[in-house]
Order: structure tokens, then sequence, then C-alpha cells
């Protein structure tokens, strides 16, 4: 499913290296071309039988981190974030520094040394640091270098029924699609995005769709999955077990109509779960892509993931498999109904 | 003036959904102009051909609402804004959805202290018995707009949506008006503006104008104990200077005050502290479009009660025409 093999890959946004290294090789026998931009977006081109049409999937290598950015005296690491972390879930988490991936800690003060006052508020990142067993800053030193990327730890686990738990998920399920749609081959020219940035601000697709230059796009990604005690059921996000989730809006974009109207029906004549992403909160690659040029017809369909930039996101294997098949239905589809795609762009 | 606000802002186009408005502008320019088009995200472009300077004239046809989130067991709404809805505002608001279902917007009764209002603890009542008969009128994604039919007393008109139908006004009124030019005139009426100017940003990039000037409104400073602001109703549209999303171009800017100095209109001078709009993505699209804007003083912008003075968008109407032609 590669799925294992990509979220145990580091890519901490800026340092994707590693998962576009292993995605191209996946890939390279299945396509007709493959580019890496200025940027390090991975573009994968594969010719269509009957090519009038350029359709483009994207999804991101790039997962949330950190960044090495002092020592302390007693070896201890400090770091700061890439991209979107809840810091209140960091003290105690297992991390990876460094090109050489040395294994470390994050501290914090104990909480039998905590003052009073401390103890009833959240430790502050500024109070944090990584802890790689050296005692001595010097020899920290010699292992790590100011401005080294630091990724969670968090090894790929099957439980309960058909569950995953891992990091990165986000959005290591897209690129995991996108690597099983380019198996097949459509009528269209099929660009296969796997972009980069995307957690400090959907950099890299942007930069790629206008490469690209797509009639019609489509963005895979994990995405927020909030069906868990103390949340209100009209809250939900989505729902872990419902199926792929349709995005109808967020904070970056407001997906064509037609498409995602298209490609809910065409999920339910399939008899492929799928849901609707029920809150307008979050943001994806599909925000840049839809403004790229002159504007491109989009939509972003999900995998359901909980906990998600944690080092324990958590989804379900039955919602990837109806993700990923119902991408290839849409692509297939699209294929063979290419004046679908004319209609959508003329609103 | 006032029967084309009318009919404009009786129209439905909340941002992402200007069917309804985009008809009806449609309707109002088909005999004047002879290029429309219609681009990927919804821009209606009309086409002014000339060998001159190429102009892009721009004005929203988008307004702010609300989203059908969920519908619980007992037939009530969840909803999400679109664009910047104050729940404030919203409360005790009629919204019409696009098939015309209307729904009444009120609040948890639990709560305790107002301050706390939040649109996640408010609902849309369709007056459904369960959630079967909602789901008959209103899916999960559906749009409505606030509901604040137009109405005029004197030279002031009250309504909802008068951001930026009155700058679609402005740009009609414009394109019936327009004297023989040279210049090739693009007038793009654009989607999505409320949720972060994204249908000028493509429209821009497909048109490569030589400069651009955007129809939209701006807050006014003449209400009581009101933030400090010089626009005031009534006193003429406001050149530009600057807002959030951009300091407007000086040619532009000389531009506009030498027109309104030609044709001796009044006109005011506009210092937006917050918020932003159309030529802020306009001017950094395609390379870089100088850019400016002609603004329409409004107050209580996004509610249903937005007022505007009719002689202010007549004298837009002027202004923009002497500015372009």
């Amino acid at each position: 499913m590669y799925i294992k093999e990509l979220t145990e890959l580091n890519g901490v946004s800026g340092n994707e290296d590693e998962v576009r290294e292993y995605i191209k090789k996946c890939i390279k026998e299945l396509v007709d071309e493959i580019s890496i931009d200025s940027m390090g977006n991975l573009i994968a081109f594969k010719k269509g039988k009957n090519s009038k049409y350029k359709v483009m999937l994207s999804a991101h290598m790039d997962e949330v981190g950190f960044m090495v950015t002092g020592f302390g005296e007693s070896g201890v690491v400090k770091f700061a974030t890439v991209g979107g972390i809840d810091e209140r879930i960091l003290p105690g988490k297992r991390v990876l520094v460094g090109e050489k991936n040395i294994p470390g800690v994050i501290g914090s003060k104990p909480v039998h040394m905590q003052e009073r006052e401390e103890r009833n508020v959240n430790i502050k990142l500024k109070k944090m640091y990584i802890d790689i067993g050296t005692d001595k800053r010097e020899e920290t030193e010699k292992l790590v270098s100011l401005g080294d990327y630091v990724a969670f730890y968090s090894p790929y686990t099957q439980f309960g029924e058909g569950l995953v738990k891992a990091k990165a998920l986000d959005d290591r399920v897209g690129c995991a699609i996108l690597i099983e749609a380019l198996k097949e081959r459509y009528e269209f020219d099929l660009y296969a995005c796997f972009t980069v940035q995307e957690e400090v601000g959907l950099r890299g697709s942007e930069i790629a769709a206008y490469t690209v230059n797509p009639d019609i796009a489509l963005v895979v990604e994990g995405t927020t999955c909030s069906d868990v005690p103390g949340v209100e059921k009209s809250e939900y996000s989505t729902v872990l077990g419902d199926g792929a989730a349709l995005t109808i809006m967020d904070r970056t974009s407001y997906p064509s109509k037609n498409f995602v109207n298209y490609i809910f029906e065409l999920a339910q004549k399939s008899k492929l779960s799928i849901q609707f992403k029920q809150t307008n909160s979050g943001g994806n690659d599909a925000g840049k892509i839809q403004m790229s040029r002159g504007g491109v017809v989009t939509a972003s369909i999900s995998v359901p993931c909980r906990y998600i930039h944690s080092p324990v996101s958590v989804m379900s294997e039955k919602d990837f498999n109806s993700c990923r098949d119902i991408v290839i239905a849409v692509l297939k589809d699209l294929g063979k109904n290419q004046q679908l795609i004319e209609n959508m762009k003329r609103i | 003036m006032f029967d084309l606000i009318k009919r404009l802002t009786d129209s439905f186009g909340v941002s992402g959904n200007e069917e309804g408005i985009r008809e009806t502008i449609i309707n109002e320019i088909k005999n004047d102009i002879q290029e429309i088009s219609v681009d990927t995200l919804g821009n209606l472009i009309a086409i002014k051909p000339g060998k001159g300077k190429k102009i892009m004239v721009a004005a929203h046809m988008d307004e702010i609402g609300v989203m059908a989130t969920y519908i619980d067991e007992k037939g009530f709404i969840r909803f999400a804004n679109i664009g910047g809805v104050s729940s404030f505002v919203s409360v005790g608001q009629k919204v019409r959805f696009k098939n015309g279902t209307i729904g009444a917007v009120f609040y948890e009764d639990k709560l305790e202290d107002m301050k706390n209002l939040k649109l996640s603890k408010m609902y849309i009542d369709i007056g459904a018995k369960d959630k079967n008969e909602a789901e008959k009128s209103v899916r999960i994604g559906d749009v409505a707009c606030f509901m604040g039919d137009a109405v005029r007393q004197s030279d002031m008109v009250f309504s909802k949506a008068i951001d930026d139908r009155s700058g679609c006004a402005v740009l009609i009124k414009a394109i019936k008006e327009l004297p023989q030019t040279d210049n090739e005139i693009y007038f793009v009426f654009t989607v999505q503006e409320e949720l972060g100017l994204r249908g000028a940003k493509t429209a821009a990039y497909q048109l490569k104008p030589d400069m651009a000037i955007a129809v939209d409104v701006t807050a006014t400073g003449d209400t009581p104990e009101a933030q400090l602001m010089e626009v005031k109703c009534g006193y003429g549209p406001a050149i530009k200077i600057k807002d959030r999303s951009i300091i407007c171009h000086p040619e532009v800017k000389k531009l506009l005050e030498q027109s309104a100095n030609n044709i001796n209109i009044p006109y005011q001078y506009e210092v937006l502290e917050f918020g932003g709009s159309d030529p802020g993505a306009i001017h950094i699209s395609a390379g870089g479009v100088p850019s400016g804007a002609i603004s329409i003083p409004c107050r209580y912008v996004h509610s249903p009660v937005e007022a505007a003075s009719l002689e202010d968008m007549e004298n837009a109407v002027k202004l923009l025409v002497e500015a372009i032609k």
C-alpha cells in the first residue's frame, strides 16, 4: 500500500528529499517523464491515449515537524515548529534529528519541580528542548547543526479493526493514492504532482500548477477528523470509516461545484463510500491551484485522519481504499467523457 | 439608479454562487456591449474593443452569506460563514437559500453572555418538523444570503449587498454612457471577492491590462461614535489611497483626481485601515498592473441594512466614464 514506507520516511517541509526519492523509485516504470522543479516538486507526466486535456493530480510530500534553532550548555537542542503543531502535545514525544536521524526525546521541566503556577498552564515551546543524550554543547554540535530538520518518530502500526496509526498520514496517503493512480493509463495527459511546502503555506503547488497549466485538477489529501469525545456531532468535520471526504469549501478554496457534485454522484453510483467534509476550516493546495493563471477547475478529496499533525495520526484502511478507488474511477470516467471537462470549464 | 440597485441587490449571488446575479447583469448589458464571456471561476467579462490603452474595470458580483454544514434530527441547520459575517449582526435575521427556502437565524438558549455568541452556537430554523423534512429543502453545502430588501429614503438607499452591487451598478451605467473611445475596456464583474479577492486575480491574469480601476464600497466615519475615518456618505465618491491589500498606484490616483476636477464633481479620499478589495489582487497579478479604485461610501457594510447615497453612485459613474474614456 506504500503507506508504511511513505510515513516512515521523513520529509518536513522544505526537506522532502527522502520522500521524493522513494516516490521516484516507485513510479519510474509507470510514467513517461519525471521532472523536478526548482522548489523540489516532483511532476510525473503520463501521456494520454487521446491528449486534448491536461489533468493534474496533486498530493503534498511534506509533513509538519521542527527545525533546530539553538543549543543549551547542557547539550540539549532548542527547536521551532515547521507547520501547524499543537505544542501542548509535544513533551515526551520521540523525534529524529538531522540527516543522520539521531534519536531524541522532547523534554521539559519535570512536574514535581514545577512551581504551583507553572503546573496550571501549558508548557511553552520555549521551555521545551530535545534531549539527544549528550551532556555538553560541544558534543551536541558535533552531531547536530543549526537549521537541521527534526521529524516525529512513529512507526506505522495497524490496530483495531482496520485502523492505522502513523505520523505524516497528511499527506502521504495522497502520495500513495497518486502512485496507485499512475498504474493505469488514461485518455488525457495526466500530470501527477507531488508538491513541497504545503504545510508552510501551499507554496510548492502554486508553482507546480503554473508550470502544468492544467484544465482540471484534483487534490488528494489527508484531512481532519474530529469524531471524538467532547466534540458536538454538529461540529464533526468528517467521520472515521464513513469513506473519502469531499470538500465543499474551506479557508483556501471553494472548489468547482460541478466537479464536486460530479465526484459525489459518481462515487454513489459506483457504490464507493463518500462523505462531505462538514466544516469550512483548514485549507490545502487546492486554494493555490484553483487560482493559478486564469483559473482552474479544482476539487479536493481526502482520507479522514484523527489527531492530524501529531505523531499518532489515525486513519481507516477502508477510507483510504474508497478514496483511492474514487480517484481512479473519476480519472477513468473523465477519460471516457472528455466533454465533461469542457463543460466544467465553462461553468 | 435606485431601480437598478433594487434589481441587482434582489439577485442571489453568495460568493462562489454568482449564477443568479451574473444572469441579471448579462440582461442589463447585453444590448449595450457585444463581447461578453464567462471564465472558469465564473467572472463575467464584457469587452469594449479598441486599439488604445487596455483598461480593466472591476466590481465584484458576490455577496456574503452562510453555508449549511449540518442538519440535526429536529431539522435545525448549523451553518458556517461565507465571507465576513458577524454573529451579532446575524441574530434575528432572515436568510434565503438559492431555491427560495427561507430561514430564521437564532442562537442556543443556554447562551448566558452575549459576548460569547459564536456562529457555531447558532442555527437556522426553516420551520421543518424534522431532519427528513429539512433535507427536502436544504442540503449540506447549500448557501443562503441575508434578506434585506432595498428601500429608498430621499438620497439614501438601505439594502443588503450594496457591497458591491453598487459597484456593479456603476459599471453597468458606465457601459451605457461610455462615449466613443480608442481604449480597449474590460468590464469585469468578479467572483469570490469576499473569500479573498479570488476572481479578480485570475481575471487580471487572463486580461493583462495596462491599468485597472475597481469600484467597491468603503467604510465611513460619519456615524455616532464611529472609528475615526474621513469618508462620509453623500460627499461624493472616494478615491482610494490605500487599504490592507493595496497602496494605489500614484498615476491611477492622479488620473482619478484630474477626472473628478475636469467634470467638477465632489470627491473624497479613502484611507481604509482594515479590509482589502479586488485591486489588491489585480495589482500583483500578471507581472503587475497599476491599479486604483473608486469607492462608494457605505455605512454598516456586511449587514442587511448597508446604507449608501444614490448621488455618490451617480457621481461615481461620471468619474469612471471620464477616467477611462
